[in-house]
């Protein structure tokens, strides 16, 4: 696909405000979907099952069959839509959204239109510079998932040119919550920056609340961005795109980025930008043109009859909103406190995602810095090399066993990698791969004399060295022990024992 | 005995049953060697299920035989209108777009039935997705009326009324959007029930127009109505629109009939001279009867009545619109590709074109009309208005009154083609039964006798408020009680025998 000309983005900030608007699609992983009592994909038990076998007359649009609202869902939209600080309608409505696609069974989607569940409210985002933005939020609303569609034959993957296509349904009614923001002002260079945190703290927050597995990669939390720019001076707001498909923290970054330069380039020539939909294609790092969009597209949005209004009661959202869990930003700042982390050191943990993780392996016992050190290096150094995530790899607890046997002098950093790939290739526990690869190290002094005084031997001149009160000798004679050891010792204690024995 | 079988309401022929006088394979054997005979002609039934109908009615005789605890219909043969879906039998809802589909699943009510021990004899004729007042838009062709086969007998639940007014089947389920249950009762000299809205599951019936659909009983006599409301009513879990407070049970009020001291109001708007004469004197002959019998008679105005009809044609549209988007070939039903192959978009459009008839996708164009930006206030919003006033009509009405009555329908059954070529005049059909579905309060249709001009079935009609469906059996049955006591029997006695009408028979599933 041919790249658009692009504008250096400093330029285009020089010449352009850029405006965003975000929508954050989260799937919901209550056990059983929005309508009916299918299985939910979006609930990790259900991950991964095969096409057409989490279904129900229900997500089929069968002839006859009926929606039933998931109390969970609405439980846990309304407890987003607190945590976003929004206002809790009394009262919500369903919708039905007219339009034929194959993936949508129905042929309409049960979304909420004009009376979302949550509305007005606005969540602080901090950026990895430090600088924190309060985003607008202007409504979040639930509706249901479409199916998957694969387009089998043609180059692209796409429907056009498609040979056929094959509709998974186990997707369609999975729950979902959009949030969408207001347009989002005095962002500047920062902008690509901000929607990219904004979606960090959305994930951060449906996580902390466990209402989603948002994983990004799953699909669970998807979002849609909105750039417009308008010259400087000019106070209407220019013809927006939407990239859609935007489905890493790392894309919608580079997605707005791209945008802000494409756009400017455009308008800078003179030209004008087409309200459309474009797709983000993570590969080229580029979007390109989808279906005209229009305001006037006609859903034929009416309510839903065969459902009744949403009508949470006054105790059930305040039993909620106590339920809360603190929010991401004040959470933050604790725990930045808490472990007695530099700037520097926190946004590092912050900016890999890697904060729930580290909570918990401090939790169950390591000391902030080393569940620091061992989250941000080996680990992320393991899942980045086999593009995984870290969380993926290795759990809190076991990372924490493992800081603990190295704190203990069991291991030796060394010794804990080699124990750590064991973990990881699914040998177990950490104590178990030490026990089971005799990976410990030798505290027996003993042993350790006897090593070394035969490398004290049979290196006399080094011997005389370290005699002379050339101490810094002794590595040749510490490097030899610990080889004769297989690296299964602690290399302080080798050094003063050599020492010691140099003078015995 | 096979015809006295058939002859026997369901009330009765489940006391037979009980007695073990007879049993249920020869009861539903009677009633399928009855479709046998006389259905080629009135083509109530769009399939029949034949021997497995003998197999299930063997197993209720079983269950009966070793002593199972068994309810009044146990046993008893029922025939259930095609917009049901039914496991295992196909189920069109009268349209080709549907043929040969054949449900994974029972419709609520279909299931109460089996659990009932009924016994399903097949799917019953209807207007296409239940739009039209004769069954002529069955794709299917048209059902004829009992009482004169050259006539239509109502719809789109006429498969229904004709089946049990031509007794094929004791009684029927069938479905009320507009007046589909009771103006094909009011036509056929049957009885039909709409009950409150929420009353009965609509899960599995294939909807029309999801705030107006309700499922209810087609019988013979009120009793019989009563106890298959019994049967159907109640909360049901996968309905979310389902009441869930119980019932009052409705044959005890049939038991307890008694109209002394009732309040009934007539209602002015629908008392005209647009009703056919006849149809107006036997519904006056009944209120006098009513009230020489204690109860009083109220006149009473529902002024916004004469915009239902105007209000019902474009929610109803509206809704059916996107109600019948689901059908476009990719999961189930009939598929079209064009020559040549084509897009999912021109396979969706050509399986709708072919697979639609032209009254269904005449409302289907209404309805997205009225749904469209820019039309939505002016059309659909100002219809849920009228529904509104139509509603406060209702409770100012009942407020003074504890029944309200009209006759059913304008006229009696009219002739194949009369009304097919003025949609509007065919739609008037429905005028006095439309306005209980807007408000969605029950009614119930009874015969009052023959019009004195045409010799066909007169039906009168009562509502009652939301969730008062036993008011509508104590009135029912009080006047059912005295009509036959007047006409030394039911009115169907009167009908023609349509012995004589076994001249194409049709074969068993192949409808």
């Amino acid at each position: 696909m041919a790249r658009a000309e692009l504008m250096d983005f400093d330029k285009a900030l020089e010449l352009f405000e850029p405006v965003i608007g975000l929508e954050v699609h989260v799937e919901l992983n209550t056990t059983t979907k929005m309508f009916s009592s299918a299985p939910n994909p979006a609930n990790s038990q259900f991950h991964g099952a095969e096409p057409n076998t989490l279904i129900t007359p229900v997500c089929l649009g069968l002839p006859g069959s009926l929606p039933v609202v998931n109390g969970d869902a609405v439980k846990y939209s309304i407890s987003l839509g607190l945590a976003l600080g929004c206002e809790i309608a009394p009262s919500s409505r369903f919708a039905r959204k007219n339009y034929f696609y194959p993936d949508l069974a129905k042929n309409y989607q049960i979304s909420q239109y004009d009376e979302p569940i949550a509305f007005d409210g606005e969540v602080e985002v901090e950026l990895e510079n430090g600088r924190v933005f309060t985003v607008p939020i202007e409504r979040a609303h639930m509706e249901e998932d479409a199916g998957k569609l694969t387009h089998v034959g043609g180059s692209t993957g796409r429907i056009q040119g498609a040979e056929y296509s094959l509709v998974d349904y186990n997707r369609a009614g999975v729950p979902l919550v959009e949030i969408v923001t207001r347009p989002i002002f005095g962002g500047e260079a920062d902008t690509p920056a901000l929607a990219k945190a904004y979606v960090a703290t959305i994930r951060d927050i449906v996580l902390s609340l466990g209402i989603s597995e948002a994983r990004m990669e799953r699909g669970n939390l998807r979002c849609d961005a909105n750039v417009s720019l308008r010259p400087r001076g000019q106070e209407k707001l220019g013809t927006r795109t939407e990239t859609k498909n935007v489905n890493s923290m790392r894309s919608v970054e580079r997605a707005v980025r791209y945008e802000i330069q494409r756009q400017a380039a455009i308008l800078a020539g003179g030209g004008t930008i087409t309200q459309e939909t474009r797709h983000w294609h993570e590969d080229t790092g580029a979007t390109s043109a989808g279906r005209p969009k229009s305001d006037a597209d006609d859903y034929r949005y009416f309510p839903e009859p065969d459902l009744l209004p949403v009508v949470p009661s006054k105790e059930l959202v305040d039993e909620l909103r106590a339920a809360l869990p603190e929010p991401p930003a004040v959470r933050r700042r604790r725990l930045k406190s808490d472990w007695g982390f530099t700037d520097l050191e926190f946004q590092d943990v912050a900016n890999s995602g890697l904060l729930i993780e580290l909570e918990a392996t401090v939790k169950a016992g390591a000391t902030p810095a080393a569940a620091r050190k061992w989250w941000t290096g080996e680990i992320a150094r393991l899942a980045n090399a086999s593009d995984v995530d870290a969380s993926d790899l290795v759990s809190p607890e076991h990372v924490a066993e493992l800081a603990q046997l190295v704190d203990s002098g069991t291991l030796t950093d060394r010794l804990a990698r080699q124990v750590l790939e064991g973990v990881i290739a699914g040998e177990g526990s950490p104590q178990q791969v030490v026990d089971a690869r005799g990976l410990a190290v030798v505290s027996d002094d003993g042993a350790l004399i006897a090593a070394i005084d035969e490398a004290l031997a049979s290196q006399p001149d080094v011997l005389a060295k370290i005699r002379d009160g050339k101490v810094q000798a002794a590595g040749a004679v510490i490097g030899a022990v610990m080889k004769a050891m297989q690296g299964k010792a602690d290399a302080a204690r080798v050094r003063e024992l050599v020492l010691e024995r140099a003078q015995a | 005995m096979s015809d006295e079988l058939i002859r026997l309401s369901a009330a009765a022929l489940g006391a037979k049953l009980a007695a073990g006088e007879v049993s249920s394979v020869e009861a539903t054997r009677a009633h399928l060697d009855r479709i046998a005979a006389v259905d080629g002609a009135v083509h109530a039934f769009l399939h029949v299920e034949g021997e497995r109908a003998i197999e299930t009615a063997a197993e209720i005789d079983r269950q009966r035989a070793a002593g199972a605890p068994l309810g009044p219909l146990a046993g008893v043969p029922i025939a259930i209108k095609d917009v049901l879906v039914t496991k295992g039998m196909p189920s069109t809802s009268g349209s080709r777009i549907l043929e040969g589909w054949i449900p994974p699943y029972d419709a609520t009510p279909v299931t109460k039935v089996r659990e009932a021990g009924m016994i399903p004899l097949g799917k019953t004729n209807m207007d296409e997705f239940a739009m039209g007042s004769s069954t002529e838009h069955s794709a299917y062709g048209p059902t004829h009326n009992p009482w004169d086969l050259d006539r239509i007998p109502g719809g789109s639940g006429g498969g229904s009324a004709a089946s049990v007014a031509a007794f094929e089947a004791p009684l029927a389920l069938g479905s009320d959007t507009g007046g589909s249950i009771r103006q094909p009762a009011h036509v056929t000299g049957t009885v039909g029930v709409k009950p409150t809205y929420g009353a009965v599951s609509r899960y599995g019936s294939i909807a029309l127009a999801s705030s107006l659909d309700q499922i209810g009983p087609v019988t013979r006599n009120v009793l019989d109505a009563a106890l298959l409301h019994d049967v159907i009513a109640g909360h049901d879990p996968l309905d979310s629109t389902s009441i869930p407070e119980a019932w009052p049970s409705m044959a005890e009020a049939v038991r307890r009939a008694d109209v002394s001291g009732l309040r009934i109001g007539v209602i002015k708007e629908l008392d005209s001279d647009g009703f056919q004469a006849g149809v107006r004197q036997r519904f006056h002959e009944s209120l006098e009867l009513l009230e020489k019998n204690g109860a009083e008679i109220v006149e009473i105005s529902a002024p916004h009545f004469e915009y239902a009809i105007a209000a019902y044609y474009l929610i109803l549209p509206a809704e059916a619109s996107s109600n019948l988007a689901k059908f476009d070939s990719v999961r189930f039903g009939l598929r079209v590709t064009p020559e040549g192959g084509g897009t999912v978009e021109q396979v969706m459009s050509a399986t709708r074109e072919a697979g639609f008839g032209p009254e269904v996708k005449r409302r289907i164009i209404l309805g997205t009309y009225a749904l469209s930006a820019g039309y939505y206030d002016a059309y659909y919003g100002s219809a849920q208005k009228v529904r509104t006033l139509v509603q406060r009509d209702f409770d100012a009405a009942f407020a003074n009154v504890d029944v309200l009555a009209s006759p059913t329908a304008p006229t009696t059954a009219f002739k194949f083609g009369e009304k097919l070529a003025d949609p509007v005049s065919m739609y008037l059909n429905d005028i006095a039964t439309i306005p209980a579905n807007l408000a969605g309060v029950p009614g119930i249709s009874l015969p009052s006798g023959l019009a004195p001009e045409d010799g066909l079935p007169v039906g009168i009609q009562f509502l009652a408020p939301a969730r008062e469906d036993a008011r509508l059996y104590n009135v029912g049955a009080a006047l059912e009680q005295l009509l036959e006591a007047q006409w030394g029997g039911p009115l169907l006695a009167q009908a023609p025998d349509l012995s004589t009408h076994e001249l194409t028979a049709t074969e068993e599933g192949a409808l």
